[in-house]
């Protein structure tokens, strides 16, 4: 997409370069997402990778049940809307029709990791060439709150209102480490999106999780520690400090495998 | 023309072979047939049985509980079966392991040492089927015996000519056992 | 086309029906009575560059025939009721985005896990929705081997003509049993229409494709159900059912799949008893032919409904008859099949 600037006088000015633009796999939709999520960013960020990969004709993406659940607005990719968990055995039914195609899942952590559990692990397992682009906010946002297997012990939740208890709700769930112990994984990481820095971060993982897919590795995930201002009850700066001072302690950042650096042609 | 034949015994004697057997030949004579075999777990270990359904025109039901034939190869078959044939059709009872006679006075039963015999003409009782299937030929006739020889060829194809070789003899050694007048209670 | 006739298993002709209907992908999960569809699948499809994939769920098979279906590809699962059951989320998914796909059901006694055996307890299941929202399949029911082979092609086909999900309901008896089948010989290609809506990737397309059930907006919503009900009403021609011996009957039965075979082996020995049986057996259940029935019907003394259930369709024929004619059923459950002459006896009971 090209936007002439122009100076005042609306004559083109060609001493101005344009720096940033909206990505050509990102559409013109206004995001529904509240003040302070980043579901935006992450959005933005798997457009720039379509862009940058230029996979914009051969991508088609699934999204989620979940905050998310009108991800298809947003990108100019074919888009597929999957029933709340299982977007991971569309993925596999798109990919293996079309072996050829980029496929990407975009998931929230009641999706994939409460009631799509098992069609990740399969998926894994199976090695699916597939790129999961998977947010954890640590809650249920869309539906008001609820607590979520990723919910931190003692986060008061609308379904833990005293604070998830460990002796009844169990313990997070850490989603790249349950993974990792299955071959079929070619690359996961995890990143807070919570800085410039942090968001230069999470381009470098993508870029690798969809590198295991192009390159025929295998399964790739990014996890996003994704803030929710609203649904944790605080102010958007708030909840990015959150994140970095409690949230990373109980999900660690940091790339936990890496099959695709050592296969790199 | 409705023949419908059951065919039981232990898993591992060969009677979903004998059905289809039957039901090839059938098909080889451009008649409608029918095969359906218990499916499940009581595949395994217990017994083992299938219908044969022939007939010359369309076949409706694929079951029967009053049955033209039985062909019965061990006894918990006999106990389980000998009910399902109806007035004045017929039981072949493989007397090698079935120590027992039929309970049925209304009905044509035969007797044959099918494992005996089995093993004589054919270095091994894995036959015993074959001998029944013959016995059974003997018996009701509904098709050729070419059609039945035909069909053995056939099926044993994958396995060489001495197995095709045993398995005519075995049949044709089933079908000259029961040349004598049946033994047993008859109506 | 060249074809040989051979002794063929239920099972196997539905899988060999389905590489012979054009099925691209396959994607399923074992349960009985039905694990020869995907053992006969689990190498046809692959040597000739299809997919076949088991699943870890029932639920992720139909996840995945939604995906293979949204991409344009011909994509099946295959499974027995309680596994039925647990697709049917994914089959409203499937109904409401429009995509075209086929599902076999071969039928076992319910409900739970019920037994293995052959039933007929799911045609509410099939035909009256199963899952959630107003929504239908095409339903098939295959009554001998011949059709178990045929019936995949004809699935797709009305499938994709009506961008819908098919079904084929069969049963244990029709997976197991074995009938000389004409089967073909060759692998050509059905022909298979144009999918310019499928997510496929743009590849050079000036606009994207969404595949989608969620329409938010009431109004946006009820219209998009409008326009189902509207395809539903356009089906209605396809309505295909088959008679036997119905001219001179004084008794209509009214049976489909493997009750069909009993209730015309006891139409047969009713004739024997004097007593004049007819037997009309519908192939499609949905849409239902229920002008043919009423029509079949007209003149007869009774007509008698014969299931391996409680009593699901007979609702149907009911409703189709409306009174003009005395309706009785007959019918087992839980997996006992009744004998052709326990259904005489009811014939010769109605009729007196």
């Amino acid at each position: 997409m090209n936007i002439a600037i122009e100076k005042q006088d609306g004559s083109p000015d060609a001493d101005l370069k344009c720096v940033f633009e909206r990505p050509q796999a990102l559409s013109d939709k206004p995001f529904h997402y509240c003040p302070g999520c980043s579901h935006g960013t992450y959005h933005r960020l798997i457009a720039e990778m379509i862009d940058e990969f230029g996979l914009l004709d051969k991508t088609v993406g699934i999204c989620p049940v979940g905050c998310a659940v009108f991800a298809y607005e947003y990108f100019e990719t074919d888009m597929i809307e999957a029933s709340h968990g299982r977007a991971p055995a569309v993925a596999t039914g798109v990919k293996r029709s079309l072996p050829d195609r980029f496929v990407f899942t975009y998931q929230g952590d009641g999706d994939l990791a409460a009631i799509g559990m098992g069609e990740i692990i399969h998926a894994a397992a199976r090695g699916e060439r597939i790129t999961v682009f998977f947010v954890n906010n640590g809650i249920f946002g869309m539906t008001g709150g609820q607590m979520a297997p990723t919910t931190l012990i003692g986060q008061k939740t609308t379904t833990s209102v005293d604070g998830r208890d460990p002796r009844t709700t169990g313990q997070p769930i850490r989603v790249c480490e349950l993974l990792s112990s299955i071959e079929g994984v070619a690359y996961l990481a995890r990143v807070p999106l919570t800085s410039p820095k942090n968001i230069n971060t999470c381009r470098k993982y993508m870029r690798k999780a969809i590198r295991a897919q192009l390159e025929d590795v295998g399964l790739g995930l990014v996890e996003v520690l994704s803030p929710c201002p609203v649904q944790w009850g605080m102010k958007p700066g708030d909840a990015l400090h959150h994140i970095d001072e409690s949230v990373v302690k109980a999900f660690p950042p940091g790339e936990i495998v890496d099959r695709v650096s050592a296969t790199a042609k | 023309m409705l023949e419908q034949t059951v065919l039981a015994g232990f898993g591992g004697q060969g009677v979903l072979m004998m059905g289809k057997l039957l039901a090839s030949a059938a098909m080889d004579e451009g008649l409608y047939a029918s095969w359906l075999p218990s499916y499940g777990p009581e595949m395994r270990g217990g017994t083992a049985n299938c219908i044969v359904v022939v007939s010359d025109e369309e076949i409706g039901s694929p079951v029967s509980d009053a049955c033209d034939a039985i062909v019965v190869m061990n006894q918990p078959s006999l106990e389980k079966f000998e009910s399902k044939v109806r007035p004045d059709g017929t039981l072949i009872i493989n007397k090698s392991i079935v120590p027992v006679e039929t309970t049925r006075k209304d009905v044509n039963a035969h007797y044959l040492e099918a494992d005996d015999i089995a093993e004589k003409n054919c270095d091994a009782n894995r036959s015993a089927n074959v001998v029944m299937l013959g016995a059974l030929q003997s018996v009701r006739q509904i098709l050729k015996s070419d059609s039945v020889r035909r069909a053995i060829a056939c099926s044993f194809k994958s396995k060489g000519q001495q197995v095709i070789d045993a398995n005519l003899a075995a049949f044709a050694a089933g079908t000259n056992a029961l040349r004598t007048e049946p033994i047993g209670p008859t109506r | 086309m060249p074809a040989t006739k051979q002794l063929t298993k239920g099972n196997e002709a539905l899988a060999m029906g389905a590489v012979a209907g054009g099925c691209d992908c396959f994607f399923g999960y074992p349960i009985t009575p039905q694990n020869e569809v995907p053992e006969v699948l689990s190498y046809e499809m692959p040597k000739r560059g299809r997919v076949f994939v088991q699943a870890e769920s029932e639920v992720a098979s139909i996840n995945m025939v939604y995906g293979a279906a949204a991409a344009g590809k011909r994509a099946m699962t295959s499974s027995s009721s309680p596994g039925i059951s647990l697709m049917m989320e994914g089959v409203s998914y499937i109904a409401c985005a429009e995509l075209p796909c086929l599902i076999v059901n071969v039928m076992r006694g319910g409900p739970g896990l019920g037994s293995i055996t052959p039933s007929q307890g799911d045609y509410f299941q099939a035909c009256k929705g199963g899952g959630h929202g107003d929504y239908h399949c095409i339903v098939l029911a295959p009554w001998n081997v011949q059709e178990m082979y045929e019936f995949p092609a004809l699935g797709f086909e009305l499938a994709d003509r009506y961008r819908c999900p098919a079904m084929i309901l069969a049963d244990g008896v029709l997976g197991a049993m074995m009938e000389p089948a004409t089967i073909r010989d060759d692998d050509a290609p059905p022909d298979v229409p144009e999918k310019p809506w499928a997510t496929s990737g743009r590849n050079g397309r000036n606009h994207k494709n969404i595949v989608n059930s969620l329409v938010i907006e009431p109004y946006g919503l009820r219209d998009h159900n409008l326009k189902l009900q509207a395809k539903y009403a356009k089906m209605q021609c396809e309505t295909r059912w088959d008679t036997r011996h119905t001219d001179d009957a004084e008794i209509l039965l009214v049976a489909y799949g493997i009750a069909a075979r009993l209730a015309l082996s006891a139409c047969k020995l009713a004739r024997k008893q004097g007593v004049n049986a007819g037997l009309l057996r519908p192939i499609t259940l949905y849409p239902f032919p229920s002008d043919a029935i009423v029509e079949c019907a007209a003149g007869k003394k009774r007509v008698l409904v014969v299931e391996l259930s409680s009593g699901q369709m007979v609702e149907d024929v009911r409703l189709a008859i409306n009174g003009k004619v005395p309706v009785d059923f007959y019918g087992e459950m839980g997996g006992v099949i009744p004998s052709p002459a326990d259904i005489c006896r009811k014939i010769m009971e109605a009729v007196q």
